[in-house]
């Protein structure tokens, strides 16, 4: 029961700063307001069992991400325009799409029921097999270096590619501003 | 329908109601903001928001943090994970891979939004297909004919 009221109230939190976020104008507030979002969702990850995820979504989401954001506003405008267009073809979209997803909830099991179908697959066999196959306590570390170690190749690789297509793209950008301000010389 | 009037049911389904809020709402700075950084940051709220999804479907209500109590010599102790409840290891596995990847497709999202403002000195999507159209009809005036027709 406790468990519920907290995730309901950091939902609720997260909701407030997201609608905050749609209706700030200066960048600056919501890269700092997303960086708050992505704590949040790492208080409700640990409230979820998912510690895990929570310190990488705190590192990564509020970490990494924010700096990333905040460089990009400092190399672009700092503030947003506000738009020409009416909110109301994008909000009906959106209305539409949240109940198509509502809908699809509604044959879902309840949150926490321990006879769900993702509950009796083969999560339980992870938990029984790793300590006598890998003998880590953390079965999410187990799972991740071993079970599925080709899956965390693959994120890797992904990461890598990113990583050379950024490097790729801002490449050479003084030199095209210094090209740049000789030309207006 | 008649089942969001159940009380019971309303319950156990509330997370997922507030997540999809969540979603529709990242998906509303995607499709209405036109400043492209903005649209990042809606694109990140509604990941995290899948992500929230996604690891509640692995929670068991009773359950605990998948992590094993240890022996002094450092390996797992069987004897005392009897009648212990942990929470389904497999979609905190799946999710972490996803952030990482989210933070990748972030960056690059990101430097392509610094080239963008290199090449047309604005961010804003508005602006930039005003742009496009005058390139557009620039080039039609000066090309138009040479090429037989509009471009």
């Amino acid at each position: 029961m406790i468990d519920t009221v907290t995730n309901i109230i950091l939902l609720t939190m997260l909701v407030l700063t997201a609608l905050a976020i749609v209706r700030m104008e200066r960048l600056f507030a919501v890269v700092m307001l997303s960086g708050v979002f992505s704590l949040l969702s790492a208080l409700l990850f640990v409230t979820l069992d998912a510690v895990d995820v929570a310190f990488t979504e705190a590192a990564v989401g509020a970490g990494i991400s924010t700096v990333l954001l905040l460089g990009t506003i400092a190399l672009t405008k700092p503030v947003e325009r506000r738009a020409r267009h009416t909110a109301f073809i994008p909000f009906i979209v959106v209305l539409v799409t949240g109940a198509a997803l509502v809908y699809g909830t509604l044959d879902m099991p309840a949150f926490g029921d321990p006879n769900a179908p993702a509950q009796i697959h083969v999560g339980p066999e992870y938990l029984a097999r790793t300590p006598d196959d890998i003998d880590v306590p953390n079965v999410v570390t187990a799972i991740l270096g071993s079970y599925r170690g080709y899956d965390t190749l693959g994120e890797t690789a992904v990461v890598f590619t990113a990583g050379i297509g950024v490097l790729l793209l801002l490449s050479g950008l003084r030199r095209r501003r210094e090209d740049e301000e000789e030309d207006q010389a | 329908m008649s089942k969001l009037l159940d009380l019971q049911f309303l319950a156990g389904h509330a997370h997922y109601l507030l997540f999809i809020v969540l979603m529709m709402t990242g998906l509303f700075i995607v499709v209405d903001k036109t400043n492209l950084v903005k649209k990042i940051v809606g694109l990140n709220i509604f990941q995290v928001s899948v992500f929230m999804f996604y690891v509640s479907i692995g929670k068991v209500t009773g359950g605990t943090a998948p992590i094993f109590p240890m022996d002094d010599k450092y390996h797992v102790d069987k004897e005392a994970l009897v009648g212990i409840a942990y929470s389904n290891p497999l979609p905190h596995v799946l999710i972490l891979t996803a952030i990482v990847v989210g933070i990748a497709t972030t960056s690059l999202g990101l430097a392509l939004i610094v080239r963008i403002r290199e090449s047309f000195n604005t961010i804003d999507e508005e602006d930039i297909l005003h742009i496009e159209q005058e390139m557009t009809r620039d080039d039609n005036r000066k090309y138009g004919n040479a090429m037989g027709g509009l471009a």
